[in-house]
């Protein structure tokens, strides 16, 4: 048991914060920071960036153009990029559909796929969840019939997060109604531009509208964007859920939006005092720092033991529970920070290019809508009640 | 012991409820999202014909209600259907015109109870978070009159107000009890730029900048502190009552849900693991009544008992109201998240229930310190 990090990882650590000094726009960290809505612009130019230096795909192995990273390097990797408030790496590419790829998919789907991921020629979402089918993700139902060299797919998926700067989606699609419903989904590559495509925003509670509902009316997609077998799709889509769920802590997420808490509780007075100063406000504070050392601890005990390339097992479930609810946590006690100024719903505000002038100070203006936007963590890349139930089966073997 | 209604209480509430449920629809709700007003006129005429205003007022003040108890069947309706009809301002506006005002200024209820008149009450500054002392505006007394020269911050309804109750400070210095006034403004007046916003709560406030505004005394020179004190204790009642409203409705909302959506072959509701997440939430809202009607029990108490039983009160109710929300949309799952779903607009009105009059953290201190010095 050793937990300081060797003169090589603290080497790797300089570098990763000299490129950083070096190479993160201003313009994208000060957007981050103050949590203001990012372009797809914004997003394609912080990719182009990693990916000059070849630092996109940190969980890639090095023969598809990643960076063969461990997971203490990943690790060292998220934390220095949070801190800087670099913009997150867009993770349907290279996070999900990346991995799927590089151990289901063909040779030609590699070689043609990948390197345009790295490149940002395409945009990736992902189509899994349907209205009926959300925890219980196997009762899917979007069809996808085979017609001579297409499968013609219809149906819809929803959730569909960026959706609306995609211009490709990977889908789980039921090919066969035979059996178990795990055993009549494929995984296919649907390109959005196909007619009988169409993408409607959703609003969410916090006014944005970075998810869609996505609809497939008689969309012919070519055999060749089949990955892997036919029918064999549930195993691929846990095998990237596992993956998804690599990051899934958010450990470099959590400590900036705690550096981000204690800013704002030290500006904030209550008293006439520093609101940082309270006693039981900073007691709340302590007690979900406390939580998060920890648990950054748990996270690098977990992808430890993962080997390299590989994903962590049902270990996962328990990042995912707590890294959500920590995070969560502190969203809610920088809402609780900025007081009667949390009211303002000036939304405009964070929107690009907006000049409409925030009400209150500026940390105030997001920090509702942060709030209720990440009330969406506990929900997404499988609900925490999911998440338990996993951890009861796999873990517990109840 | 009594825990049921007065009949003049149960037929309020019934009519409220009807009346409420019948002209704040959906569409009439996205009318309000949508305009520039944060509420429905129709509806506010409607409340006013009922005569809702007028049971937020005593008969010596030309009302047939404003005890405790009154408040508090009145708010948890308004909550209950999440109404953003800005009522909750006249109860410290208008209650302390009718304590403090002269016969002349205290004309001016019988226009709020009609409904033709709509009331702010603007205290709280940048800065001053909480704290009911801490005021920065000035008033400056030339003659007779007075002008105002500050900053208010988060004043509901300002923009939609006709006359404006403004604290400020005749003397004495920033956090000082002593030296503090209030005044009536007009909304119109000369020197007041109000800037209008939509809130999360889904109603409007305003940022005000005060230059020189003239403004009429409301009562006594510097001695306003203890009826500010008593009016934000009633508008913490309303508040506290409209926050159980809301619960309520996040309950129903979630208990349907339950029922209706079907994962895993049955619905998710007969999932013992969603049931007793449930039955906390519901226990824990019956918490909440109960510190609502002790409140509401007391705000005619001595001072000392009344401020104890405001900072139980809104301490409790912060307290519940984050986890009825967070357990709502958790529940509920991504179409909890939508803006088109109802429970959307009642978690984020509910929510910021706690960031009004005080939050949780600050009654729970609030309330450790009146403890400790009796």
């Amino acid at each position: 048991m050793d937990l300081s990090y060797t003169d090589e990882q603290n080497a790797f650590r300089a570098e990763v914060r000299a490129f950083l000094d070096e190479k993160l726009p201003e313009r994208l960290s000060d957007k981050v920071r103050l949590r203001h809505e990012l372009t797809k612009e914004d997003h394609e130019e912080w990719h182009a960036i990693l990916n000059e230096r070849g630092w996109l795909a940190g969980n890639w192995p090095k023969k598809y153009g990643g960076t063969g990273w461990d997971a203490v390097q990943r690790h060292i990797f998220e934390e220095e990029t949070t801190a800087a408030h670099a913009p997150r790496i867009v993770p349907f590419g290279i996070n999900m559909l990346g991995p799927v790829l590089q151990q289901f998919g063909s040779e030609d789907q590699k070689d043609y796929w990948l390197p345009r991921i790295l490149n940002g020629d395409d945009w990736w979402c992902q189509g899994y969840s349907e209205p009926g089918a959300g925890s219980d993700l196997a009762s899917l139902k979007c069809e996808a019939k085979r017609d001579g060299d297409h499968y013609v797919v219809n149906g819809q998926k929803t959730w569909t997060t960026l959706g609306q700067h995609a211009n490709m989606i990977f889908c789980l699609v039921r090919t066969s109604k035979e059996g178990k419903p795990q055993e009549g989904i494929s995984f296919l590559l649907i390109d959005m531009n196909d007619p009988g495509v169409e993408v409607r925003p959703i609003v969410l509670i916090d006014g944005g509208a970075e998810v869609n509902e996505v609809w497939f009316k008689d969309v012919r997609v070519p055999v060749e964007n089949l990955v892997g077998e036919e029918n064999k799709g549930w195993t691929y889509a846990k095998y990237l859920l596992t993956h998804e769920r690599t990051n899934i802590a958010g450990v470099g997420f959590a400590n900036a939006a705690l550096e981000n808490l204690k800013r704002i509780a030290r500006l904030e007075h209550s008293h006439g005092r520093p609101l940082i100063e309270d006693p039981l406000f900073a007691a709340k504070v302590a007690e979900v720092e406390i939580a998060l050392m920890a648990m950054a601890t748990t996270n690098l005990r977990v992808v430890s033991a993962a080997a390299e390339g590989q994903a962590p097992g049902a270990e996962s479930s328990m990042l995912k529970i707590k890294g959500t609810v920590i995070r969560q946590e502190i969203n809610a006690l920088t809402r609780e920070a900025v007081g009667p100024y949390a009211m303002p719903f000036v939304s405009e505000a964070l929107e690009p290019g907006s000049n409409v002038e925030p009400v209150g100070p500026d940390y105030a203006l997001p920090a509702a809508a942060t709030y209720f936007n990440n009330r969406k963590l506990s929900i997404y890349g499988g609900s925490n009640e999911v998440q338990k139930t996993i951890i009861s089966k796999a873990i517990l073997e109840l | 012991m009594k825990f049921d209604l007065t009949e003049e209480r149960q037929m309020l509430q019934d009519g409220l409820r009807r009346f409420l449920a019948d002209t704040l629809d959906k569409k009439a709700r996205e009318a309000v999202a949508e305009g520039d007003t944060g509420y429905s006129q129709e509806a506010w005429d409607g409340l006013a014909e009922m005569g809702v205003i007028g049971a937020l007022f005593t008969e010596d003040e030309g009302g047939f209600g404003g005890a405790g108890f009154d408040l508090s069947v009145v708010f948890e309706e308004l909550g209950r259907a999440g109404a953003t009809e800005p009522l909750l301002e006249i109860v410290p506006a208008g209650g302390l015109i009718a304590r403090r005002g002269s016969d002349a200024q205290k004309a001016l209820i019988e226009d709020v109870i009609a409904g033709s008149t709509m009331l702010a009450f603007a205290h709280g500054e940048p800065g001053s978070r909480y704290d009911l002392s801490r005021v920065a505006t000035e008033a400056r007394r030339d003659g007779d009159t007075y002008t105002l020269t500050g900053r208010k911050a988060v004043v509901p309804a300002a923009g939609q107000a006709g006359k404006i109750v403004v604290s400020a400070r005749t003397g004495g210095d920033v956090a000082d009890e002593d030296g503090l006034s209030l005044f009536l403004v007009d909304a119109d007046a000369d020197g007041l730029d109000i800037r209008d916003y939509r809130t999360m709560a889904g109603g409007h406030a305003a940022e005000l900048a005060l230059d020189g505004v003239t403004a009429e005394l409301l009562g006594g020179e510097g001695d306003a502190y203890a009826d500010i004190e008593w009016a934000t204790a009633r508008a913490t009642a309303a508040l506290s009552a409209e926050a159980l409203g809301l619960m309520e409705a996040c309950r129903k909302l979630t208990a349907d849900y339950l029922k209706q959506r079907t994962q895993f072959g049955r619905p998710i509701g007969k999932f013992q693991a969603l049931q007793f997440r449930m039955a906390d939430m519901l226990v824990e809202i019956e918490q909440a009544r109960s510190a609502v009607i002790n409140l509401c029990g007391h705000l005619e108490a001595d001072r000392d008992t009344r401020e104890l039983h405001v900072s139980a009160t809104k301490q409790l109710i912060g307290k519940v109201a984050k986890l009825v929300v967070e357990e709502s949309i958790q529940m509920h799952g991504g179409i909890g998240m939508t803006q088109e779903y109802d429970l959307a607009h009642i978690a984020r009105r509910l929510t910021m229930a706690d960031h009004r009059f005080g939050d949780s953290t600050y009654h729970l201190g609030r309330f450790a310190r009146m403890r400790a010095a009796a």
